[in-house]
Formats: structure tokens, C-alpha cells, sequence
């Protein structure tokens, strides 16, 4: 009886949460909704949805691009070798001070977590004119450094907090069995931690995708990723929104699903932990 | 072997340590050191690439030009009445979305997929979308939508550059804000609620009494993370405005932008990179300390 009346008074709450809800996502929805319609449907208003000769003309001509798959293979290497190297710079330290803590621990935590706090627009003339000298300009190098320092903080963070959690009792088991620390770290911590470096690699490869300012500013062809080649469509050559929402989708989706995963490691990590 | 670790282990486990924290530090150290003196060195010199031989040391004069030009002061400004309206509108939406979602008893989970998406896309992809599909004038779905209840067609961009930029960005920013308040909300005592309920308490006041005390950590969160990142907005107003009309949207990141890369004047850009710095650090540094304050409590 209880239950039943508390079913009818959460109705109308979760009509209204799934109300919000693809009113959220509704930008998203249409653009996806368009991407399938021919360019003469998807600009017609009132919008259709019946009648429509659904295609996938656009995804095709947005792939048969070669700059798109050019920019898919950087984004990809770009945020993948950020990440990879943002990781290997993270592990030790996190290790080093979840299990080794100093008095100066606490400070440096916070002083790694006052970097993000440093715009990236403050720095940009130095960063471009070094790599003008260093011909790394329109380098995928270049953005990778900026884009693994950028990140770093978030991935120490958050492997920090995920070794934090590991219980002293199974660490100082394995040191009465006389493991050696090498041994203690790759056979004893790190399979303990794996999820935890997979959602920090998740979450890092995210923000690392979807970065803009490096990648726009510091790459013009040879290294522009997905950021760069969507903005392509900004400059006014016709409508053709099909398209566009086509090769929107294809810029999104593969963070979109990974998002979709982690979105619990999201809180986390861009909380710093502070939320739980 | 001593099955303990003594006071040698300990002192042999903090070396290692150091030397594990080295390359981390050292790489955080270079990133914000070495440019950042670089750009304040350039910030006191007279430098323009374009004319290049030309360069001397200028002394104030990038500062003094840069405060006497109504359009830093405009950046600012803009800069600020962003951030402001996408925290507003990501706190108080995100708060009601949280509200909503926890209270649903159907899908939760495809609701919270269907929510954070925003936040995975792409920033430019995020306001090219806007832009294009829903604000354009004559053929967006907002125009047409604003007709079937009898309001002309509203040229977004043309007429309130800002305040669609800044729309873009809380749509952006509002899933973020969203998720974290749920998290918050999902840790509270139930038994609390409870008790209030049985004491007789209003909705409406259990909100204000329970609910929002206990959110007060989670919304200072949002408010410091969002703003490391509302500072340095670029991709939304690169795609769709550049900057314009006039400056109307142009923020500091932009501002610099548009002074080192397309004016190639980089004496300004640099000053004007080190005051956006400078405003960072202020602002963090107050953050910092209501974030200190509401950690420890």
C-alpha cells in the first residue's frame, strides 16, 4: 500500500526528469535526426519527419573526405599519446605519494591541482613561438606535450585517490612475504588498480579529444584532429547542415560512448574526489 | 631479510619516492614556468612579427596600451558576464535536473545517459550544432518553434551575440553540474529525510533546510571547476562569432588570440596574457580558500 502510493506521487517527478532529460538532449537528438535526411529535408521547415527519403548519402560523403580520416588518425594519436604519456609521468608520482607521503604530500597535491588554475591563453605566445623555432608547429608532438601536461594533474589525482583506496593490510602482507618493491608494485598494486587506470585513461583520452585551444592554434593541416576539421564548417560555404550533423556525429561518437561509461570517474576526477 | 620495514625501509622508501615524483614535477614545473617568464619578459617588450628587427624593450607601454583600449576592458567584461551566466544557469538547471532525476523511478540510468551527453561533445561540434540546426534565423528550429506561438524570427547572433555564446556553454556545462549535485544528493542520509518527514516538513523546506546545506560543498566545486574552465573559453566563439560583432563576444582568451596570431602584435598579447593570469589566481585564490573552508568543515 505504501509502496503503491509512493509509485503515484514519483509519477508526475518522472515524467518531468525524462521531460528535462531529452530536452538536454535534444540539440543532439535533432542533429542526429538530420544527419540520415537529404540536405533539401533537413533545411525544410516545419521540420519532417515522415516522407523523408532517409539516406546515409551524408555519412558517405563526409567519409569518402579524405581530411576527415586524416584528422580521425590525429585526434586519435594525439589524444591516445597524451594520455599514454600523461599516464606513465602519473603513476609513480601517485604512487610515490599514496605510499611513500611526505610532510610536503598534502602541498604538493594542491600545488599539482593549482597548475589547472594557470589559463592556457597566458601561455600561448611563448608556447607558439617556441615550436615556430623548433619547427614544431603543425606538429602532432607539439599538441601532444601540451595536451599530456594539461591532463596531468586530473590523472595524479585521480590515480591517487584509487591507490588511496588499496588496504594497507594486502600491501603489507605481500612485504611479510619479503616481495621486493618492484614485485610489490607490479604484481600486488597495479592488478588491484587496473579499473582505476583504465576510468583515469578514459576520462584523460575525453578531455584530450575534445581539446580545442592547442589544437587549433598550434596545427593548421598535417596535425589538425576532429577539433580542427569541425571547425572547418564554420566558414560560410552554403548550407549543408546534413552534412554537418553527419560529420558531427562521427566527431562525437566514439567520446560519446566512452562518456557514457565513466561517467562516475567524470565526477570524481574533475571533482578531484571531493565529491562522492 | 626483516619480514618488517624498519626505519632504513622507510627513509629507502622516501628516496624512491622523490625520484618517482621527479618526472611529474619536473614536467609541471617547466609547463608553468619557462612560459609563463617568457611571456612576461615579452610583456615589457615591443614586439611585432611581422616587423620583427624592430623589436626593443618597451617598458610599461603593452600595459599602458592595453588599459587605455576599450576593448581589454570589454574582454573582461565579457569574460566575466559569461562565466556568471553559465554558472547561474548550470547551478540552478543542474540542481533541478538532479531534483528530478533522483525522484524518477523509471531508467535512471538511460536519464543520466541522456544528460551527461552534452558534456562529451565536442566544444566546436557543440556550437556549430546550435548555431546551424536551432538558433539560425530563418531555417533554425528555435525560429520556427518561436512562430508556432506567434514571435518573430530572432537573428541570435546578430542581436544577442553574448547571451547565445553564453547558451552554447551552459548547455555545455549544465550535465557536469548535473551529475555532480546527483552524486551528492545519492550520498544523503535517508533516515535524515526521514525524520523530517515525519516531523511534517514541506517539500520546500526540506530543500531549504536539508537538501541545499548539504549540496553547499558540491556547489562550491562546480563553482571552482567550472570556472578554470569558462576562463579559457575558445572553440565556441571561434566557430561561431570570432569575436563579433565588433568585439561583443570576445573574451580575453580570444582577445589574445586575435592580438598575437592575427595581428601578430606580440608585446600585447603577452601583457594582455599575463593580467589574464593574473585575474586566474585571484579568483582561484579566493575559490581556493571557500573551497578550504567547506573541505574542512
Amino acid at each position: 500500500m505504501a509502496r503503491r502510493t509512493s509509485l503515484s506521487r514519483a509519477a508526475p517527478a518522472t515524467l518531468i526528469a525524462w521531460l528535462a532529460a531529452l530536452l538536454v538532449a535534444f540539440p543532439l537528438l535533432w542533429a542526429l535526426v538530420t544527419s540520415f535526411k537529404p540536405e533539401l529535408d533537413a533545411i525544410q521547415l516545419p521540420p519532417r519527419l515522415r516522407g523523408v527519403d532517409w539516406t546515409l548519402d551524408n555519412y558517405r560523403e563526409v567519409l569518402a573526405d579524405g581530411a576527415y580520416y586524416r584528422c580521425a588518425l590525429n585526434s586519435v594519436l594525439i589524444a591516445g599519446g597524451a594520455t599514454l604519456a600523461a599516464l606513465m609521468l602519473a603513476l609513480p608520482a601517485a604512487w610515490a605519494m599514496a605510499f611513500a607521503p611526505t610532510r610536503r604530500t598534502r602541498g604538493l597535491l594542491l600545488w599539482m591541482l593549482s597548475t589547472k588554475m594557470l589559463p592556457p591563453v597566458g601561455l600561448l605566445v611563448p608556447v607558439y613561438l617556441i615550436c615556430r623555432d623548433l619547427n614544431l608547429l603543425d606538429t602532432r608532438a607539439a599538441v601532444i606535450a601540451m595536451l599530456c601536461v594539461g591532463n596531468l594533474p586530473i590523472a595524479i589525482w585521480m590515480l591517487y585517490a584509487h591507490l588511496r583506496e588499496v588496504p594497507a593490510a594486502i600491501v603489507e602482507a605481500a612485504r611479510m612475504d619479503g616481495a621486493r618493491l618492484l614485485d610489490e608494485i607490479v604484481q600486488v598494486l597495479l592488478p588491484l588498480i587496473l579499473p582505476g587506470i583504465a576510468s583515469t585513461f578514459l576520462l584523460n583520452f575525453t578531455l584530450a579529444w575534445n581539446e580545442s585551444f592547442w589544437s587549433l592554434n598550434l596545427t593548421s593541416t598535417q596535425a589538425a584532429p576532429l577539433t580542427a576539421f569541425i571547425a572547418g564548417f564554420s566558414a560560410p560555404q552554403g548550407l549543408f547542415w546534413a552534412k554537418l550533423s553527419a560529420a558531427s556525429m562521427l566527431s562525437i561518437a566514439p567520446v560519446l560512448v566512452i562518456g557514457w561509461f565513466c561517467q562516475r570517474q567524470l565526477v570524481q576526477g574533475l571533482t578531484f574526489g571531493a565529491v562522492k | 631479510m626483516s619480514p618488517t620495514i624498519g626505519k632504513t625501509g622507510a627513509a629507502r622508501l622516501n628516496s624512491v619516492g622523490r625520484l618517482m615524483l621527479v618526472p611529474s614535477v619536473g614536467a609541471l614545473l617547466t609547463w608553468m614556468v619557462i612560459p609563463l617568464a617568457i611571456t612576461i619578459w615579452l610583456s615589457f617588450q615591443d614586439y611585432r612579427l611581422l616587423d620583427a628587427d624592430q623589436r626593443h624593450f618597451a617598458g610599461l607601454a603593452n600595459y599602458r596600451g592595453l588599459f587605455a583600449d576599450p576593448a581589454f576592458a570589454g574582454a573582461i567584461l565579457n569574460t566575466l558576464l559569461l562565466i556568471l551566466f553559465v554558472l547561474a544557469a548550470t547551478i540552478f538547471g543542474g540542481i533541478l535536473i538532479a531534483l528530478l532525476v533522483e525522484a524518477a523511478r523509471i531508467g535512471r540510468s538511460l536519464l543520466r545517459v541522456l544528460i551527461i551527453s552534452p558534456f562529451f561533445v565536442m566544444p566546436g561540434v557543440s556550437a556549430l550544432l546550435w548555431k546551424n540546426l536551432l538558433m539560425q534565423p530563418i531555417s533554425g528550429l528555435l525560429g520556427w518553434l518561436g512562430g508556432l506561438i506567434g514571435l518573430a524570427p530572432f537573428d541570435w547572433f546578430a542581436r544577442q551575440p553574448l547571451l547565445s555564446v553564453s547558451i552554447i556553454v551552459a548547455w555545455e556545462w549544465l550535465p557536469f553540474a548535473a551529475l555532480v549535485f546527483l552524486t551528492a544528493l545519492q550520498s544523503f542520509d535517508a533516515e535524515q529525510k526521514e525524520a523530517a518527514q515525519l516531523d511534517g516538513a514541506s517539500g520546500l523546506s526540506m530543500f531549504r533546510y536539508l537538501t541545499l546545506p548539504h549540496l553547499a560543498r558540491s556547489i562550491t566545486i562546480v563553482i571552482m571547476m567550472e570556472t578554470i574552465f569558462l576562463l579559457s573559453i575558445f572553440a565556441e566563439i571561434f566557430v561561431t562569432t570570432g569575436g563579433g560583432p565588433g568585439t561583443a563576444t570576445t573574451n580575453v582568451a580570444y582577445l589574445i588570440y586575435t592580438r598575437a596570431l592575427l595581428q601578430y602584435d606580440v608585446g600585447a598579447a603577452s601583457a594582455a596574457g599575463v593580467v589574464a593570469v593574473v585575474i586566474a589566481n585571484v579568483i582561484a585564490f579566493l575559490f581556493a580558500r571557500a573551497v578550504g573552508r567547506s573541505l574542512d568543515s
